[in-house]
């Protein structure tokens, strides 16, 4: 029979090559899936992997779009990441995100037209708060009430989108905009503006952000106590509980982290690529930013690569739509499988699997333990 | 009924785990239709002897016979078809499903409805098992639900039947119902294995016992022939070196325990109840008694890890009931818990990692909350030098380390950092005689620095070697402290089994 033990040294080998096997395995049984659609697989998958960065044609638009589009992700993963280090699963980062935005946009459209330095710092503060307010919910809850963080949290999700749809409709809506959905368009507001900062990089302000947040990040969880705290309660909650660790105050800080970045996040995107507050401003990147954590090993530098990784499958994704019309459900499988891929491959870093044709005691109904 | 004689012959049988010979060439003989107890201590070898017989386990050697037959089970399912059943101390039942749906998952042979029906009610009535089929197992008591357990066993015929300390979890009333139906059985022919650690039960119902101690069969006898003094001698041995006493030269009061009381929120905690005790430096106290008796509660009430329900604590006369465990810390009174892998270290982390657990504040590894990895590992690399820790560097993770040194590393954490009063739990458990010694030398040497330590340990041997007073920690209480060289065996044994009220 098959058996799962873990290993006595995890393979050192596998550990870095684990990410590159998931994501081979994922263009292979990709193409097989774009192929039962009667797509050709080779071509798919080059546009979802190349085209974006390499094809003269397209990566004039693709290139500025895989950092636009990483950025959001890498600051959400970064923040996620360190409360899944230790257990505390914060799913709806997709509402702090949201209320980042909300918070943010709230403020630079309370101060439209004003025109003065400190609005965009305000903003950015806003987002902060706005994220942050979002994340305590669960956070107090489950520390008061010991409540599940990843119910409440994501249910929170729900209710920031019936939020972003009543601001849109009613109270954050451009007054200017002829009764349509939406707000005023914050991206021609050029004290609440995030602009490119070189011209057709995609660079702006929150991109600057996130890989300072990862660089900052990477030290913070080597160097200082509370990383170390986290990933005790992580590792083995009895040995933080001995070492002492306050396991609520970690609660709070994770939760607080996660937050507060995922509503910077959301700071930055309404204000530069997004512009304004609609219905539909928020895409999924709170729900992506997981698998991102994950795809990264939940630790900073790995995130930025996976944010870049997955960044790229978005916009080649798009581009497979567009030029051979996959559905974005495809896409979206497309997406869920490196996922599953990468987490099977990183049981096998610190399992191996054994055939075990020894003692039957594989007795389904056998009532030992 | 049939005439007596052996069933079930079991002839040198051994099994060794890496750190421990769980079994050494045991041997035992079951007799028809007798309620036989095996006795020991947790960690005498009892359970693994059960698991071997029910297939559970196989032995590394010796041989067993059932009914002059070679017997080898090749799992639980095949040592039930062979007429060997097991009652597990901890129940495998489904809370939603009601008794016959639970009966039915535990069969190996699927019968006819009405059959299986008429079978249980037949069985049941027959051993004044009662039972009513439909009700939801959720809603039963522990008896009710053991009987679930036996009735699911009896529907095979067994010829044997084991049961793991069946009274752990049963009240008075029900104790003397399971000691009825057992009684019954027995006179029917069958013959029951009854382990446990409790002599009076034994003394009741059993006649015969086999004690068990470190691994081998130390005696057979009739359990209701000799007094519970004597059994209790046999199970803590009667191997007394006589420990070279080193003059207590006690201190002054540095920790007192005044009606220290925990309840747990856990069913399965076992609740502390008001506890009383006064250590001084330069004292060891030492705390025997069987494991799951409040060891680990009463370890984590001292370090900080629980909080009391009542009580209060004193450190020099300074009342530490309220601290955290870090300010207990600072404070000079460590402690060292039982488990080492998840409790005591973290298994993936590296030996400098580990420093970090206890050693952060106290040592200065960290300066406005940042980790100086420079200076943990330093305080790695002389705890191994300290304590001759065999391992590859500082930066080995703690699960590579074998169990004896890792033990040597956790201890040698806390004592590189001068207790004032410093707290262990079991600090020689699965460390070879080697490392043992050192360990406890180097718990005496720290005494002899003016600590004040409290040992607690399954090991009567190695209290009756360090420590200058003695409690039992029993069901939560602790008995009187006496001093160490004026007890003798019996009543060491009387205290650990809890006998004397």
């Amino acid at each position: 029979m098959l058996k799962i033990e873990p290993r006595k040294n995890r393979s050192n080998f596998l550990e870095v090559s684990a990410p590159v096997i998931a994501v081979i395995l994922t263009m292979i049984f990709g193409g097989f899936l774009f192929l039962s659609m009667g797509k050709n697989p080779f071509e798919a998958i080059k546009l979802i992997f190349w085209d974006p960065i390499m094809s003269p044609t397209f990566s004039e638009y693709s290139r500025p779009q895989l950092v636009i589009k990483a950025a959001p992700l890498i600051l959400i993963a970064l923040g996620l990441s360190f409360g899944f280090r230790a257990n505390i699963w914060n799913i709806g980062a997709e509402g702090q995100y949201i209320m980042g935005a909300l918070f943010s946009g709230s403020i630079g459209l309370a101060l439209y037209p004003l025109d003065a330095w400190f609005i965009f710092p305000l903003m950015i503060l806003g987002g902060i708060i706005g994220g942050i307010f979002w994340a305590m919910i669960p956070a107090i809850l489950k520390i008061k009430f010991n409540t599940n963080e990843i119910l409440v949290s994501l249910m929170l999700v729900y209710v920031a989108e019936q939020i972003l749809a009543l601001a849109s409709i009613s109270f954050l809506r451009n007054p200017e905009g002829l009764g349509f959905p939406g707000s005023r368009d914050l991206s021609k507001y050029p004290s609440a503006s995030n602009p490119e900062l070189i011209a057709n990089s995609g660079i702006h302000v929150g991109v600057i952000c996130s890989f300072i947040a990862v660089v900052f990040l990477t030290y913070f969880l080597t160097y200082h106590r509370l990383g170390f705290q986290i990933k005790l309660i992580g590792q083995a909650p009895k040995a933080a509980k001995f070492s002492g660790v306050n396991v609520n105050y970690i609660v709070i800080f994770c939760l607080g982290l996660s937050g507060g970045l995922a509503g910077i996040a959301g700071m930055f995107e309404l204000t530069g690529p997004a512009g304004l507050i609609n219905i539909d401003f928020n895409v999924g990147y709170g729900f992506t930013a997981i698998i991102v954590a994950f795809l990264g090993r939940l630790h900073p530098i790995g995130i930025l690569f996976a944010g870049l990784l997955m960044s790229l499958t978005y916009v080649g994704g798009e581009l497979a739509q567009f030029m051979l019309s996959i559905p974005a459900a495809a896409i979206q499988v497309f997406q869920g499988m490196l996922l599953f891929f990468l987490l099977s491959t990183d049981l096998l870093v610190s399992y191996k699997i054994s055939f075990n044709l020894g003692i039957n005691n594989s007795n389904p109904k056998s009532k030992s333990e | 009924m049939s005439d007596k004689g052996t069933i079930l012959k079991i002839k040198d049988i051994s099994k060794e785990y890496p750190s421990v010979k769980a079994n050494d060439s045991v041997s035992l003989d079951l007799e028809y239709g007798k309620i036989q107890a095996l006795l020991g201590e947790n960690g005498a070898g009892k359970s693994t002897l059960v698991k071997i017989i029910y297939g559970l386990v196989k032995p590394d050697s010796g041989r067993m016979y059932l009914n002059d037959m070679e017997y080898r089970p090749k799992g639980p399912q095949d040592a039930r078809s062979k007429g060997v059943g097991m009652v597990f101390q901890h129940f495998s039942l489904f809370d939603a499903l009601s008794v016959f749906e639970n009966i039915v998952l535990g069969l190996d042979n699927i019968l006819e409805k009405k059959e299986l029906q008429k079978q249980i009610i037949d069985v049941s009535s027959e051993y004044g098992l009662s039972i009513s089929l439909d009700k939801i197992v959720g809603n039963l008591s522990a008896g009710e639900r053991q009987r679930i357990e036996i009735i699911r066993c009896l529907l095979l015929n067994p010829k044997i039947m084991i049961m793991d300390e069946p009274t752990s979890v049963l009240t008075p009333g029900e104790v003397s119902d399971l000691f009825l139906v057992l009684k019954k059985l027995s006179k029917s022919g069958m013959s029951i294995l009854y382990i446990s650690h409790k002599l009076e039960e034994i003394r009741t119902i059993c006649t015969k016992a086999t004690i068990m101690r470190r691994g081998r069969v130390v005696k057979n006898c009739d359990p209701q022939k000799i007094s519970a003094t004597k059994i209790a001698e046999e199970m803590v041995g009667t191997s007394f070196s006589s420990p070279k006493k080193s003059k207590i030269k006690k201190g002054k009061e540095c920790l007192q325990i005044n009606n220290l009381s925990f309840q747990p929120s856990d069913p399965f905690g076992i609740p502390i109840k008001n506890l009383n005790l006064k250590l001084h430096h330069g004292e060891i106290i030492g705390i025997g008694g069987v494991a799951g008796n409040g060891q680990e509660e009463f370890l984590s009430l001292l370090s900080g890890e629980l909080k009391p329900s009542n009580g209060s604590l004193f450190f020099n006369d300074e009342d530490i009931t309220k601290l955290n465990v870090v300010e207990r810390r600072n404070k000079g009174i460590l402690s060292a818990p039982e488990e080492r892998l998840g409790h005591a270290a973290v298994p993936a982390m590296s030996l400098t990692e580990n420093c970090l657990i206890t050693a952060e504040h106290r040592m200065k590894l960290s300066k406005r909350g940042l980790i100086d990895y420079t200076i943990s590992k330093n305080l790695s690399d002389r705890i191994i030098k300290k304590l001759d820790v065999r391992t590859g560097g500082s930066d080995a993770l703690a699960r590579s380390l074998s169990g004896g040194n890792l033990q040597k590393f956790v201890i040698g954490r806390e004592l590189i950092q001068n207790p004032k009063i410093f707290i262990v739990n079991q600090p020689t458990w699965g460390v070879d005689a080697a490392a043992a010694s050192s360990i406890r030398q180097q718990i005496l040497d720290l005494a002899k620095e003016g600590t004040g330590i409290i040992v607690i340990s399954q090991d009567l041997d190695e209290l009756l070697e360090i420590s200058d007073v003695f409690c039992a920690l029993v069901g939560g209480q602790l008995s009187s402290p006496e001093m160490t060289n004026e007890l003798n065996p019996s009543r060491l044994g009387m205290l650990i089994s809890n006998s004397i009220e």
